[in-house]
């Protein structure tokens, strides 16, 4: 990685304070769209970034390859990219392997290489550990091992496009309104404290993981030494790479649903415990000792997403903002409501969740036109 | 960007914000204000911020659509009527003015205001009215319809807050936590049920005397007309009066 700041912030800007733009929407009956409302509702929140990044995870994208993990990798150099793939032949039988196709956009400048690769497990490899946790491994190995490769998408069936623009420039640049998805997330971003370049902007993203990002994680070195201790490690130079690992760790890994990952992230308060009955205080006290390193202290609004699932949370005090509304089968999530309202004028219901309460769209619990608030409902 | 449709007729003006950014709108607003306009139709309006930010002005501003944050920030004397939702930040520090909402506002509603009103029709989000303050006469008043999320009137200063929980169903107990920490002036009247435990350590609670009660009728009385509800009705339900019980509740944090 000693080659980022080549292609990193050309406004030579890094410390800057202001607030990133979220946005995600979801089919929940599963239909799939093209990027191009994602694209609108991300732009209209320009005032919110800073043109240091911006990104998009798209689920349901690679149907023709949905059994293949879909890797993009950006590569700083053809040899990080000779090396990379030597490692990625020598782990996975390699069924596609081609450039993300891109077109000249202005305001993306001096642009990584960006490759994608799908890819098969052999029936030898990785005999002694699951599939995903492999998968896992390799990226780990590459990101760590590979000078200026980063593996920055890694899982079925959906991919992450990002880099250092506007959002709505990189979307141009990745030629994103000709995909299409049930599932898209956006991320404007307004770098604070941490450089802005291609690897950190957002989503984030392990396996099928991903999640974008208002905010600043003030427990970042806690929660990232804890993440170590698992296998994952933290390259992407950014606070919010830790949510990514701590999904994947809590609800792939440890199986634990989102009421109690929620209470995990965005703790409840030890005041508001205090009145809680006698075995919510132990099982909330469990919680904190247990998995208390991976608590997220500091203000955020997050859209988690992976396959099937989208999930808006906020910190526990609510630092930073999130609406979510409902039109029929579509969820959406947003830093900001009018964003919603451009793409869908109007909706059945918009409001804003508690800090801490996650909400969540499922493609197992579709929602309904006569059932508008069950999304909230499934969160409680 | 759509092309520019200022049409005008007589004092009236319309205005199609479809694709404008903030800077553009505003200037559209203030050089309909400065030709004399007493009323302006802002339409398709979507997330456009600081819409007639520091305006001083007896117009009426009619928003159809969405305003983006900080709606009539530093707002000095206009009437603002949104047909919609209010985002983050609407009245921040307005000094004199009227901002009335029909829908539901985001977080931070009449922060830092030190003058003028804002009456919205539905719930707010998360620290409303925070650090709202007041000098002498001069003081904000914000109306919610309904209920708020935690921290409402945070740090308060100063000015007048009234809750009306139009929007509590059944039981009809506010659910907001941290209800005034840090409060160290002004007052809220919130109508129903609220706990102790939802209060800041900085906050008492009182019966309204009639003083309050004049105060409140008036607040309200303006509250039902702008929205079409019975004042007399409202009136009649339960009100708590919060007020700080220390000037200066951080005074000795520092010190020795």
């Amino acid at each position: 990685m000693d080659h980022w700041k080549r292609i990193n912030n050309p406004y030579d800007d890094d410390k800057v304070i202001d607030a990133c733009g979220l946005f995600g929407m979801m089919d929940t009956s599963g239909g799939r769209f093209s990027g191009v409302d994602a694209i609108a509702a991300i732009s209209n929140m320009h005032e919110r970034g800073n043109g240091l990044g911006g990104g998009f995870a798209v689920y349901g994208l690679y149907p023709q390859y949905a059994e293949h993990y879909a890797f993009h990798v950006m590569y700083l150099d053809e040899a990080a990219r000779r090396e990379a793939e030597a490692l990625l032949q020598d782990g996975f039988r390699v069924a596609l392997a081609e450039p993300v196709p891109t077109r000249k956009t202005r305001g993306v400048q001096d642009p990584p290489l960006v490759w994608r690769y799908f890819l098969q497990m052999r029936t030898q490899d990785g005999q002694k550990l699951s599939h995903d946790d492999y998968v896992l491994q390799k990226v780990m190995q590459i990101n760590t091992g590979v000078r200026d490769a980063f593996v920055f998408s890694s899982g079925k069936n959906m991919a992450v496009f990002k880099g250092v623009g506007y959002p709505e420039d990189i979307a141009n640049y990745f030629r994103l309104e000709e995909y299409q998805g049930y599932l898209w997330t956006a991320h404007s971003r307004f770098p604070t404290n941490t450089p802005g370049w291609w690897g950190g902007a957002h989503p984030f993203n392990v396996l099928d993981w991903t999640v974008v990002h208002n905010g600043e994680i003030s427990s970042y070195g806690i929660n990232r030494r804890y993440l170590e201790m698992f296998g994952y490690h933290c390259t992407m130079q950014t606070d919010t790479e830790v949510i990514a690992y701590a999904v994947d760790l809590l609800m792939r890994r440890h199986k634990l649903p989102i009421e109690i990952v929620a209470d995990v992230l965005a703790a409840p308060l030890w005041s508001q415990i205090e009145r809680e009955d006698e075995e919510r205080i132990a099982f909330h006290t469990t919680l904190r000792q247990v998995y208390g390193s991976l608590l997220l202290n500091g203000p955020f609004s997050v859209v988690i997403a992976h396959q099937g699932e989208m999930i808006g949370l906020t910190d526990r005090i609510r630092l930073r903002p999130l609406t979510a509304a409902v039109k029929g089968n579509l969820l959406f999530l947003s830093s900001e409501e009018s964003a919603i309202r451009l793409v869908s004028p109007q909706l059945d219901r918009a409001w804003s969740p508690m800090g801490g309460e996650p909400i969540v769209g499922s493609l197992d619990r579709p929602l309904g036109k006569r059932e508008p608030v069950a999304a909230a409902l499934a969160a409680t | 960007m759509s092309v520019d449709t200022l049409s005008q007729k007589g004092l009236a003006v319309r205005i199609d914000a479809n694709g404008f950014h903030h800077r553009e709108l505003n200037r559209l607003i203030r050089e309909a204000v400065a030709e004399g306009a007493q009323r302006i139709d802002l339409h398709g309006v979507c997330g456009q911020r600081y819409i007639a930010t520091n305006l001083r002005s007896g117009a009426e501003i009619h928003i159809h659509g969405t305003p983006g944050n900080d709606l009539g920030a530093f707002l000095d004397g206009s009437r603002l009527i949104v047909y919609g939702n209010a985002q983050d930040g609407c009245g921040n520090t307005m000094n004199e003015g009227e901002i009335i909402v029909h829908g539901h506002a985001g977080d931070i509603a009449g922060l830092s205001a030190r003058g003028g009103r804002i009456f919205i029709r539905e719930d707010v989000g998360y620290r409303a009215g925070i650090h709202m303050k007041e000098y002498e006469g001069k003081g904000p008043a914000l109306v919610i319809g309904g209920t708020a999320q935690d921290f409402l009137g945070e740090y308060m200063a100063g000015g007048t807050m009234v809750v009306l929980g139009l929007t509590l169903n059944g039981g009809n107990c506010h659910t907001a936590s941290f209800v005034g920490t840090g409060m160290h002036g002004g007052v809220i009247y919130l109508r129903g049920q609220i706990n102790d435990y939802q209060l800041g350590k900085e906050v008492g609670v009182s019966q309204p005397n009639r003083k309050d009660r004049a105060i409140l009728r008036e607040l309200v009385t303006q509250f039902a007309g702008h929205f079409g509800f019975d004042a007399e009705e409202i009136l009649a339900g339960r009100f708590v009066k919060l007020f700080p019980l220390y000037l200066r509740p951080y005074g000795r944090l520092y010190t020795y």
